[in-house]
């Protein structure tokens, strides 16, 4: 076993996810024969070898830092679950 | 012939001749929807008022004598995780089931400068990952050469739709297979571009440093058209290449004559179906007979690239889809605390594979396993890319299968992911790399189609819509519809 049922519920937190018992027990069964799938990686010498993350020979693309128009207040808050006086409303964050 | 079975290049013809106009184009799309979309169910949304009015826009641009562009008046589908201001895009997911964007994708505006017409937002696999479309969280799309197939995926909405002719071309992503795939399955044309040759501003993201948006149209020329149409530079996608797009109608001839093709026997894996294999090697003598000069190559990271592409995808993944959070956009379930609420929209929300991949993902970047897995993968990653590098020092193009097998029956993997993961094993190397690649029909097996995949050097599109011209015009595949329908 690569992933425990332990490894699972703290994977599901990190993740902001909800697992039931039964959910816990399919991902760790089905996340187990995925990465023994991906265990023949192990097989390939990668000693010297640079990671690529992305394959275009570009780096650092800039832009002029200059003002442009961005969405309108009412644009950008048109699809929020839950707004209150031109503010995203959330439940609260803080004790107290 | 109705309109609608016609390519973008023949109806052009016509509007231009003045034998027919955009909006009697524009109808026969919808009459053929009507017609056939309860069998493939490749919508999720249409958008018939918009397109009826842009056909009609370009019938008054013809009437006063003005130019249009080879797009213009000519119907196709969005896959529905490509923003168009103002039309709910779903990505085929719970979360954002109600989201309307307030902004166009690039892409979208590219085709409105051509005046193309937009019929609707086809279905895929929730945000892309999948390879059947029965990830969708609405509904499932049928092949329409056979019903109870899948279309492949993840765009198999635009697929099925082009192929069902309810659809004059269509665009698709592709972030490990899912425009080539659908594509092969549906007995259509589908071409991945180089990384970056495609804006992505407006695409919904998947796992951004191989997601890129391509045609999927009827036959070669078509291809070259929609590809013309949204390539180029775009200041608003960082990852997107500056280097001018060239005219690839001037890449359709139809000879191969010279041209290096090269075989990479690593791709004909375990299980493949014999009958794909057998076509692809009849394709390849019918290459070499057309004047191509053809060479095996040594690809020897092949077999790694599935497990290193199904690290890279979810890493980037979980990341990218941390952004629903149940905040500023997209569904919200209830909780007291902030956690409480992020986890109850986030459960609700995503469907059962996308969990899994942002799980896995999650995984392969947290703390202890990050350089087993998800650096590792990019090493290896490293070696793929150097493979094809020395392919292509010996050859212009390699020739491959696009799937191990046609397209399977619908239900047969739904509960076995890593047996849906293996269909990608042809077609994730390509977005490893970064290259460019096609899809075309090459055969047929118990009635099914059979993908053909030619792989380009970066950049190299031409040269690939040159190699697959030359083979499809050879041919007659392209003239095939799919048999929904026609009874």
């Amino acid at each position: 076993m690569k992933i425990t049922r332990k490894d699972v519920e703290h994977v599901a937190l990190l993740s902001r996810l909800e697992l039931g018992e039964s959910d816990v027990a399919k991902f760790t069964g089905q996340l187990n024969a995925i990465l023994d799938y991906i265990d023949v990686l192990s097989k390939v010498d990668t000693a010297g070898v640079e990671p690529t993350a992305h394959v275009l020979p570009l780096k650092n693309v800039m832009r002029a830092d200059e003002p442009r128009p961005s969405l309108p207040r009412e644009l950008a808050l048109a699809n929020a679950p839950e707004q209150e006086d031109g503010y995203f409303k959330v439940p609260r964050i803080l004790e107290g | 012939m109705e309109l609608n079975k016609l390519t973008a290049h023949e109806l052009h013809g016509r509007l231009t001749a003045k034998e027919v106009s955009a909006a009697e184009i524009t109808a026969a799309v919808f009459a053929r929807i009507d017609a056939v979309e309860d069998k493939v169910r490749a919508y999720i949304t249409q958008t018939r008022d918009q397109a009826l009015a842009q056909a009609r826009a370009v019938d008054d641009k013809i009437k006063r004598g003005e130019a249009v562009a080879p797009l213009a008046g000519i119907p196709g589908a969005l896959k529905d995780n490509m923003c168009v201001k103002g039309v709910r895009t779903t990505c085929a997911s719970q979360i954002l089931a109600n989201f309307v964007p307030p902004y166009d994708a690039a892409v979208v505006e590219k085709l409105a400068a051509q005046n193309a017409v937009v019929v609707g937002k086809a279905n895929l696999d929730e945000f892309a990952m999948g390879s059947s479309c029965e990830n969708s969280s609405f509904f499932a799309t049928r092949n329409p050469w056979d019903t109870a197939a899948v279309p492949g995926g993840s765009s198999g909405g635009s697929a099925a739709a082009v192929a069902a002719a309810e659809a004059v071309w269509a665009l698709g992503s592709d972030t490990g297979g899912s425009i080539r795939q659908p594509a092969a399955y549906c007995g259509v044309v589908g071409l991945k571009p180089t990384y970056g040759r495609v804006s992505r501003y407006g695409l919904v993201a998947y796992a951004s440093s191989l997601d890129q948006i391509g045609p999927i149209t009827r036959d070669v020329a078509d291809c070259a058209l929609v590809l013309g149409a949204i390539a180029g530079h775009d200041g608003r996608d960082s990852t997107s290449v500056d280097a001018p797009v060239p005219d690839y109608a001037k890449a359709l001839i139809p000879d191969v004559k010279g041209l290096k093709i090269g075989l990479p026997k690593e791709y004909f894996v375990a299980g493949m179906d014999p009958a794909v294999e057998k076509a692809v090697y009849a394709a390849i003598d019918q290459l070499k007979a057309l004047g191509a000069e053809y060479k095996e190559v040594a690809m020897p990271h092949t077999e790694y690239a599935l497990a290193a592409y199904y690290l890279v995808a979810t890493a980037e993944a979980s990341s990218n889809l941390a952004r629903y959070d149940g905040v500023g956009f997209g569904h919200r379930g209830e909780g007291n605390d902030i956690i409480a609420m992020y986890k109850r929209s986030r459960t609700e929300g995503f469907g059962e594979e996308v969990r899994r991949r942002i799980m896995l993902g999650t995984y392969a970047l947290s703390s202890g396993y990050y350089d087993a897995y998800y650096l590792k993968a990019l090493k290896v990653r490293t070696l793929i890319k150097q493979d094809f590098d020395k392919a292509f020092g010996e050859v212009d193009v390699l020739v491959a299968p696009i799937a191990p097998t046609t397209a399977f029956k619908v239900g047969e993997k739904m509960d076995d992911p890593l047996a849906m993961y293996l269909q990608d094993v042809c077609t994730v190397p390509i977005n490893l790399a970064g290259l460019p690649a096609i899809s075309l029909p090459c055969g047929f097996a118990a009635g099914l189609p059979i993908g053909l995949q030619i792989i380009g050097r970066p950049l190299g599109e031409e040269t690939i819509l040159r190699a697959a011209y030359a083979f499809e015009q050879a041919n007659d595949y392209h003239r095939r519809l799919a048999p929904l329908g026609e009874v």
